[in-house]
């Protein structure tokens, strides 16, 4: 909707929720899930990576979850913190914005990705400097500021190694938490003497050697940084508290050493009060890498004299939260920590990989929060796909320390897609029904049969067709030993048994 | 309408049309942890857990006992300099040989490069998952850089200072300070999942754990 304001100036839905802007495609990709997908499985390399890396992890964050006696507590404490804080957003980050800035902070406020990119720029330009070192950040790699800084001259320095793995390379991330995770060593090795100037030539692919590799690469550049950007794992209302929870030591570096420290968020990572860390701190390492606690948190209010950066910028941004916001069910995609753990459960994600998502945010909650984000552009939006990348199997939800109720999420996404297609198909008729069986898991095996005798009715083609819960289709048809017209949830369940 | 304004309208809206209604958040988790602070169980799980990542445990009895343990670290890593935050007490490190860096007045970023290693003390430690906690605040722990620079961190951790669980830590600590939860040295996950110690902080991390033995 348009509204013309009266003075000449037009204006778009002012003051209303909004999609987010999406200036260097890092929410979208270019091409439906089941494209990419396909290509994916094709990639025997990258299968064994993530099979290799999601086992260990997998079975790491089992053994720490199962030695926590009240987790189901937590989870459901974690889980009402954040339905609380979506039901207070506005009132809670004005809090934050005074406690902020009384302790000596700048707030700044970005209503979608090329403003918060437009923000950070004009303040590294206001510093001086025309380099700066960067701590992992999801939001900062959704609004593309790495790009944005280039644009405008400003060298952007991932030094997670990770991040770095992925830069080095030109690669795009493809995991929260491990945006490497489809490299092994070998091919890490070989990133870092083909692209690290000082790199010793007989490195070997041991990972102690490539993490020595990282450091001696990043040392000269930490101690020397003049401005340093992060983002946020939680920011407490009532404090003023920000916190970074990371392994390395290069947040500590990036939050440290620099005189300027910029911090972006979105404004959904806010939790009321400082004693709201205890649920979350206990929820977030053990899910995320399987540690009792990750190797490194730091948390500060705004500025410290005689203690880091003696200037803090925080910049707190919309970029289609709003949009998410607004739907009663669909909000839960906002409570997501960014722990990983449903990315590592995930049978469809680990094979597929976070590049057939398209979106930097993805596996289970990103087949969720990516098209609520960017909103369906009608029929053709690839991110109407993303729905069906799941056979709803439901280990994302037993997983999910702050219990997003993600199949239920995916359900209601597709009827959505439905919605934006218009003109419904035999498909979207057996997707309706399927969406409708969801309360009932025998209706639901009937309705996946329905949607099985469509595909073999010859619809199969079509890319809104595929891969919806017979994933198989796309699926087992690789190397899995599974013929062609069982479905996911038939493979699977046959699959636990052997 | 600046940015503020909008974005806050648009949340506003987006909160009224998605529900607008606090729920009750259930607290049923434990808040205070199995073993009593600062008893011998607490300790003695601290060293348990402190010790499965990585860094070196060195138990004391006593507040004496800290400046051999100290020294011995020091000699052993063979560090002949080390950072001390201005208010570390002259008795944890009596028996020290190496020579001692007051960070009084503050020393720079390439100083701290040159020391071998750092002495600090702790506000709080949480036996169930193996962390100190530094706050910049504390005379004894010091501003961020001094722990973060120097390769070798050499934390001494008092019994009355520890505490089993994450609540219970959280309710000691002051958050105005910047303040940094320590578990393990730097180490990353980021090859094939595996957890590799020493990265970007200090890669080599001994605690003197003073208490009940
Ligand atoms: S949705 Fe839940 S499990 Fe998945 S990354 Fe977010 S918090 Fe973790």
């Amino acid at each position: 909707m348009t509204t013309d304001l009266g003075n000449g100036r037009m204006t778009t839905d002012l003051g209303m929720p909004t999609v987010a802007s999406d200036p260097h495609h890092h929410l979208r990709g270019t091409e439906p899930f089941p494209v990419a997908a396909h290509r994916a499985l094709a990639d025997t390399q990258l299968r064994q990576n993530l099979g290799h890396a999601t086992r260990t992890i997998r079975a790491k964050r089992a053994g720490v979850v199962g030695e926590v006696d009240d987790w189901e507590e937590l989870r459901r404490a974690g889980e009402g913190v954040k339905a609380d804080v979506m039901a207070r957003l506005p009132e809670l980050l004005e809090q934050l914005e005074a406690s902020v800035t009384a302790r000596g902070g700048v707030v700044h406020w970005a209503r979608d990705a090329e403003e918060a990119n437009r923000i950070v720029v004009d303040l590294v330009r206001e510093t001086g400097s025309d380099e700066v070192v960067k701590v992992k950040s999801m939001a900062t790699q959704e609004t593309g500021l790495n790009e944005a800084l280039g644009a405008a001259g400003i060298a952007a320095l991932e030094t997670d190694l990770a991040e770095l793995i992925v830069q080095l390379s030109d690669d795009t991330p493809s995991h929260f938490l491990v945006p490497a995770i489809h490299r092994n060593r070998s091919e890490i090795r070989d990133i870092f003497l083909r692209e690290m100037p000082d790199v010793d030539p007989a490195l070997t692919d041991e990972p102690r050697r490539l993490a020595m590799a990282a450091r001696t690469h990043l040392r000269r550049k930490f101690l020397s940084a003049t401005v340093g950007i992060s983002g946020v794992n939680f920011a407490v209302a009532d404090t003023g508290t920000i916190s970074v929870v990371e392994s390395e030591g290069n947040g500590r570096m990036c939050l440290t050493l620099p005189d300027t420290l910029i911090t972006v968020m979105g404004v959904e990572k806010i939790v009321p009060t400082w004693s709201d860390l205890e649920v979350f701190l206990q929820l977030l390492p053990r899910s995320s890498t399987g540690e009792r606690m990750n190797p490194y948190t730091s948390t500060w209010s705004g500025v410290t004299p005689g203690d880091g950066p003696q200037a803090f910028h925080l910049v707190l941004m919309d970029n289609g939260r709003s949009n998410v916001l607004a739907s009663p069910d669909g909000r839960q995609a906002l409570h997501c920590i960014r722990c990983s753990a449903c990315l590592n459960v995930c049978p469809v994600y680990e094979r597929t990989g976070g590049h057939a998502y398209g979106s930097i945010y993805p596996g289970p909650i990103g087949a969720v929060l990516s098209p609520q984000l960017t909103g369906i552009d009608g029929p053709d939006d690839v991110n109407a796909s993303l729905p069906y990348a799941s056979s709803l199997c439901g280990a994302c939800f037993d997983a999910c320390p702050v219990r997003i109720d993600i199949p239920h999420l995916l359900v209601q996404q597709r009827a959505a897609a439905v919605e934006a297609h218009g003109r419904p198909t035999a498909q979207d008729v057996a997707m309706r029904a399927a969406a409708t069986a969801m309360a009932s898991p025998r209706r639901f095996s009937l309705a996946e049969r329905a949607l099985r005798l469509g595909r073999l009715l010859g619809r199969s083609g079509r890319i809104r067709s595929v891969p919806g819960p017979g994933a198989s289709a796309w699926f087992g048809a690789r190397d899995m030993p599974a013929p062609p017209t069982e479905t996911f949830r038939e493979w699977w369940a046959r699959r636990d048994r052997t | 309408m600046t940015a503020r304004d909008e974005v806050l309208a648009r949340l506003r809206a987006a909160r009224d049309a998605g529900g607008a209604t606090p729920p009750d958040v259930p607290r049923g988790y434990r808040r205070t942890g199995a073993f009593a602070p600062g008893s011998a169980e607490v300790v003695a799980r601290l060293d348990e857990t402190l010790t499965d990542y990585r860094a070196t445990v060195h138990r004391v009895a006593d507040e004496d006992d800290v400046s051999e343990a100290v020294a011995r670290v020091l000699e052993e890593a063979g560090a002949t300099t080390f950072v001390a935050p201005p208010g570390l007490p002259a008795r944890w490190v009596a028996a020290v040989t190496a020579r001692v860096r007051p960070d009084e007045p503050p020393l720079s970023v390439a100083e701290l490069d040159r020391v071998d290693a750092v002495v600090t003390g702790a506000a709080v430690a949480i036996a169930d998952t193996g962390t100190f906690v530094l706050d910049a605040l504390a005379p004894d722990q010091g501003r961020r850089a001094i722990s973060l620079v120097p390769d070798h961190h050499v934390c001494v951790v008092r019994a009355d200072a520890v505490v089993s669980s994450v609540p219970e830590a959280l309710a000691r600590l002051d958050p105005d300070g910047p303040l940094t939860f320590v578990s393990g040295p730097s180490a990353t996950s980021d090859i094939e999942l595996d957890r590799v110690e020493g990265v970007h902080g200090p890669r080599r991390l001994d605690v003197v754990l003073v208490g009940p033995m």
